[in-house]
C-alpha cells in the first residue's frame, strides 16, 4: 500500500519525456530476483496448487473442488463473520482510544515521556506472551480479573470460555496490545500540525473542544487513515493472538479465517489450506484496496 | 486420539514443561548422527519424539541392546511432538534423510507415511507380535514395524473410594452409568469430569465408545472407510455424541469444565472431588506421579453402551518402531537386529525397567509385573476376556476428521446438539478421505 504514489498529494509532476536513469537497468536484477523467487513465484504457484489436492509426495489436479469444500466448511462461514467483527472492533477502538490517548499525551501533563512509553510498551511484548498472560488473567475460576470482580460482588463471565464473550475478549486484548502503535502514529500526526493554526485559533478565542474538532481532527486525518488501514489489515489477517488465547474455541466460536486455514494445514489438507489463503488474499485486497483509494482521495494538505 | 496422535498430544499435555526443555536440544541433534565407528562396528541412529518417558525408554533399549551386541551402538535423537514432529518425519522420509530407525505412531498416522514406498517391511517378526498390533502397522499384507511401548485404553477412570462410599458398582450399560451419576450428584460429588482447557480430552465419549459401535454393527469400520456408514445415520455410532450431550444437559460435569486442564481433571479425580473421568489409561502414570499413594484408589471401566453383554474396552495400539527404505547394507542388518530385540521379552523388560508400564505389551511372551496400578489390572481383565476389547477406530480406518475435538467441545458445552454434531463430523471426515484419495468419496 505504502508504495503507491499518493496521487492527490502535490508531488513532483510526472516528468514529461521520461528522464533516463543514471544507473544501468541490470542494477535492478538482484532485487528483482529476490522478489521474484521469494514472492512472485510462490504467489503464482499457490494459485495453481489451490486447484490441486497435494501432499509432500505428489499433487492431483481437481479444479475448483477445494474452493467448493472450503466454502461449505461451516466453520468458515462463521469464521468470515468473526473476522469482520474482529477487524471492525479492533480497528474502531484503536482509532478512538489511540486518538484520545494521543491528545492527552501531546498536552502538557506531568510525566508525559513516561506515560508515552507505558502506552507503547505492550506493542513490544511478544503476542504469544500477551496471549498466554491474558489467558491466565481471564481464567473464569482462578483468574485475577474475575477474582477482582468477585471482591466487588460481580460474578464475572467465562471471558474466554463463554461462546458469546470469547471473540470480543480476544479483540479487547488485541486493542490493549495494539493501541500503543495507534497512539504513536497519532502523536506524530498531531505534533506535525503547524503551531500557527493553534496560535490563530487562540487569537480568535477558540475553546479546547473547537481546537480539537476544527484543527486536530481534520489535520490528523492522514494519521487516522494510516491507523485504520494498518489495524484493519492486522485485524483481517489476525491469527497469533487468537491462536494463543482460544485456538478458535470454545468449539468454533472464535475461529477467524486465518485460524480455519491453519487448522486445515495442520490436518494435512494442503490443497484446501492453499485455497483458503488465496481466499484470504482476495478478501483482504477486496476490502483494503478500495478503502485505501477512498481514504487517500480524501487526504488534505497541511 | 485426535486423528493425529494421541500420544503426541498427551505427551504435549503431560510433559509440556519437559518438552520445552528438551525441545532446545532436538534442533541441534538433528544434524549430528552417523559418527561411524570403524572396524566392523555399526552405529545406528534412532529418532524418537522428545517426551521424557519415550526418551528414557529409547535410551534404555539402546543401552541394553549394545550390552548384548557390543559391535552395534545406537544413538538416540529426538524430535518435537505433535504436528511439528509429523512434518519432520514426513520431510525427512521424502528427502531420503531419515535416521536408520525411527519411532512413530501406528494406525492411521503411520498409513499416511506411504509405507509401501518409504518403509522396509519386517515380516520376520510377525510371529512375535500380537494380532491387534499387526493390524495397526500392516499395509497390503505386510508388517512394517514393531511395538515401542504399551497398549492403552480409552475408558473411564473412576475413584474407587467415592464409589464405595456411595455404594455404587461399575456400570455396564449407559442407563446404569446415568443412574450412578444421579446418585453421585445428590451426594455432592461431580459425577463426570470434563476438561476442555485441553480440547483433545473431550473426545473420549466418542472415540472410546468404538468397541460398543463395533459390537452393535460388526465391520462398521470397513463400511465407514468405504463411505457406506456414517456417524449421523448409525445410531450406535451417534450414541457417543448423544452421551456427551446428556452428561452436559443433566449438569453432571464439573463447574469449571470449560477451562479445566488435564492435570486439574486428574487431581480432581484423585482427590475425590470428581468421581469419573473419561480419559486415556496412560494418564494414570501422571495421576500417580502427582498424587502419590493413589495407585490402588483409581480403577478403570470401559465406556458403557446399550448392551451389558456386549460392553467392552476400546484399545489404542502402541507406537511403532520402523526402518525407512533409505537404510541399507550393514546398517539394515543391524537395524533389523535391534527391532528383533525390541520385539522380544528382553526388549519389554528393558522398556519396563526404564519407565512404569501403563498397559499390556504387544509382544508375545511379555508379562506385566504384579506391581502395576489398579487401573492397568482392570484394563488387563478386559483384554484377557475373549471379545471384550477392540482397537480404536483410528487403527481400523484411515478416516479421522481433524475437527472432532472442537465438535466435541461444542456438544459438551451445549453449543451444538448431538444430531447436528454427528452430521458436521461426517462432513469433516470427508475432507480427510479425499486427501487420502480413498475410493467412494
Amino acid at each position: 500500500m505504502e508504495a503507491r504514489p499518493r496521487t492527490s498529494v502535490a508531488g513532483p509532476a510526472p516528468a514529461a519525456g521520461r528522464k533516463r536513469s543514471p544507473y544501468p537497468s541490470w542494477f535492478y536484477l538482484p532485487a528483482a530476483i529476490v522478489y521474484a523467487v521469494l514472492f512472485l513465484v510462490p504467489t503464482v504457484t499457490s494459485f495453481y496448487f489451490s486447484l490441486t489436492r497435494w501432499s509432500i509426495f505428489d499433487s492431483q489436479f481437481i479444479g475448483f473442488d477445494n474452493y467448493v469444500t472450503f466454502f461449505r466448511e461451516p466453520a468458515l462461514v462463521s469464521g468470515l463473520w468473526h473476522t469482520v467483527v474482529y477487524a471492525v472492533i479492533t480497528s474502531g477502538l484503536k482509532v478512538v482510544l489511540g486518538l484520545g490517548l494521543a491528545v492527552l499525551l501531546t498536552s502538557q501533563i506531568i510525566g508525559r515521556g513516561y506515560l508515552r512509553s507505558v502506552v507503547f510498551f505492550p506493542v513490544l511484548v511478544s503476542t504469544i506472551g500477551v496471549g498466554l498472560t491474558f489467558t491466565i488473567l481471564l481464567d473464569p475460576e482462578e483468574g485475577l480479573v474475575n477474582e477482582s470482580l468477585a471482591l466487588i460482588g460481580i460474578q464475572g463471565p467465562g471471558w474466554l470460555t463463554d461462546p458469546s464473550f470469547a471473540l470480543v475478549s480476544v479483540a479487547l486484548v488485541d486493542v490493549w496490545k495494539g493501541v500503543g502503535l495507534a497512539t504513536l502514529i497519532y502523536i506524530a500526526g498531531i505534533v506535525s500540525i503547524p503551531q500557527e493554526y493553534f496560535e490563530a485559533a487562540r487569537v480568535d478565542g477558540a475553546t479546547a473542544w473547537q481546537n480539537f474538532r476544527k484543527i486536530v481532527l481534520p489535520l490528523a486525518r492522514p494519521a487516522t487513515f494510516t491507523v485504520i488501514l494498518l489495524s484493519l489489515i492486522g485485524g483481517l489477517r489476525s491469527f497469533d493472538l487468537i491462536w494463543a488465547m482460544t485456538r478458535g474455541g470454545p468449539g468454533f466460536t472464535s475461529d477467524v479465517i486465518a485460524s480455519v486455514i491453519y487448522k486445515q494445514y495442520q490436518a494435512g489438507f494442503y490443497g484446501l489450506s492453499t485455497a483458503g489463503n488465496v481466499v484470504l488474499f482476495l478478501l483482504v485486497t477486496a476490502i483494503i484496496f478500495p478503502l485505501s483509494r477512498y481514504l487517500n482521495s480524501k487526504e488534505v494538505d497541511l | 486420539m485426535t486423528r493425529r496422535h494421541t500420544p503426541h498430544r498427551i505427551a504435549l499435555a503431560v510433559f509440556s514443561a519437559g518438552t520445552l526443555a528438551l525441545g532446545a536440544c532436538s534442533a541441534g541433534s538433528l544434524g549430528s548422527s552417523d559418527d561411524e565407528g570403524g572396524g566392523g562396528k555399526v552405529a545406528l541412529s534412532f529418532l524418537t519424539d522428545n517426551q521424557p518417558e519415550t526418551v528414557k525408554m529409547a535410551e534404555g533399549l539402546a543401552k541394553d541392546f549394545t550390552a548384548k551386541n557390543p559391535d552395534i551402538t545406537v544413538n538416540v535423537e529426538t524430535r518435537p511432538q505433535g504436528t511439528e514432529g509429523d512434518n519432520i518425519v514426513k520431510t525427512r522420509l521424502s528427502t531420503g534423510d531419515m535416521t536408520d530407525m525411527f519411532m512413530y505412531n501406528s494406525g492411521s498416522l503411520m498409513q499416511a507415511l506411504a509405507p509401501q514406498k518409504n518403509l522396509t517391511p519386517v515380516d520376520d517378526f510377525a510371529g512375535q507380535l500380537d494380532e491387534n498390533f499387526k493390524k495397526a502397522v500392516g499395509s497390503d499384507g505386510k508388517i512394517y514395524g514393531v511395538p515401542f511401548g504399551n497398549y492403552m485404553a480409552g475408558a473411564i477412570l473412576y475413584n474407587k473410594e467415592v464409589y464405595d462410599k456411595n455404594g455404587l458398582k461399575v456400570p455396564t450399560t449407559w442407563d446404569e452409568f446415568q443412574a450412578n451419576n444421579a446418585k453421585l450428584k445428590a451426594a455432592g460429588v461431580d459425577p463426570v469430569i470434563q476438561t476442555y482447557g485441553e480440547t483433545w480430552t473431550s473426545q473420549l465419549f466418542i472415540l472410546g465408545d468404538y468397541h460398543n459401535v463395533e459390537a452393535a454393527s460388526p465391520g462398521w469400520a470397513e463400511q465407514y472407510t468405504k463411505n457406506q456408514a456414517k456417524y449421523a445415520t448409525t445410531p450406535a455410532a451417534k450414541a457417543g455424541f448423544d452421551h456427551l450431550q446428556q452428561v452436559h444437559d443433566a449438569g453432571y460435569v464439573n463447574k469449571d469444565f470449560a477451562s479445566a486442564k488435564l492435570t486439574d481433571g486428574l487431581n480432581k479425580l484423585a482427590k475425590g472431588q470428581g468421581a469419573q473421568y473419561p480419559i486415556l489409561s496412560a494418564m494414570v502414570s501422571q495421576l500417580i506421579a502427582d498424587n502419590p499413594g493413589s495407585e490402588n484408589k483409581i480403577g478403570l471401566f470401559a465406556i458403557p453402551g446399550a448392551d451389558a453383554a456386549k460392553n467392552g474396552l476400546t484399545v489404542w495400539a502402541p507406537n511403532g518402531l520402523y526402518i525407512p527404505t533409505s537404510t541399507t547394507g550393514d546398517k539394515l542388518a543391524a537395524a533389523k537386529k535391534f527391532l528383533g530385540f525390541v520385539a522380544s521379552p528382553d526388549g519389554c523388560a528393558s522398556m519396563g525397567k526404564a519407565t512404569t508400564p501403563t498397559g499390556p505389551y504387544a509382544v508375545t511372551g511379555c508379562e506385566l509385573p504384579d506391581s502395576v496400578p489398579q487401573a492397568v489390572k482392570d484394563m488387563q481383565t478386559y483384554i484377557d476376556k475373549q471379545g471384550a476389547s477392540s482397537l480404536a477406530l483410528e487403527f481400523l480406518s484411515p478416516v479421522k476428521g481433524p475437527a472432532l475435538e472442537q465438535i466435541c467441545v461444542e456438544v459438551g458445552s451445549g453449543i451444538r446438539k448431538a444430531d447436528a454434531a454427528a452430521k458436521l463430523y461426517d462432513e469433516d471426515v470427508k475432507k480427510q478421505a479425499q486427501q487420502l484419495g480413498l475410493e467412494g468419496w
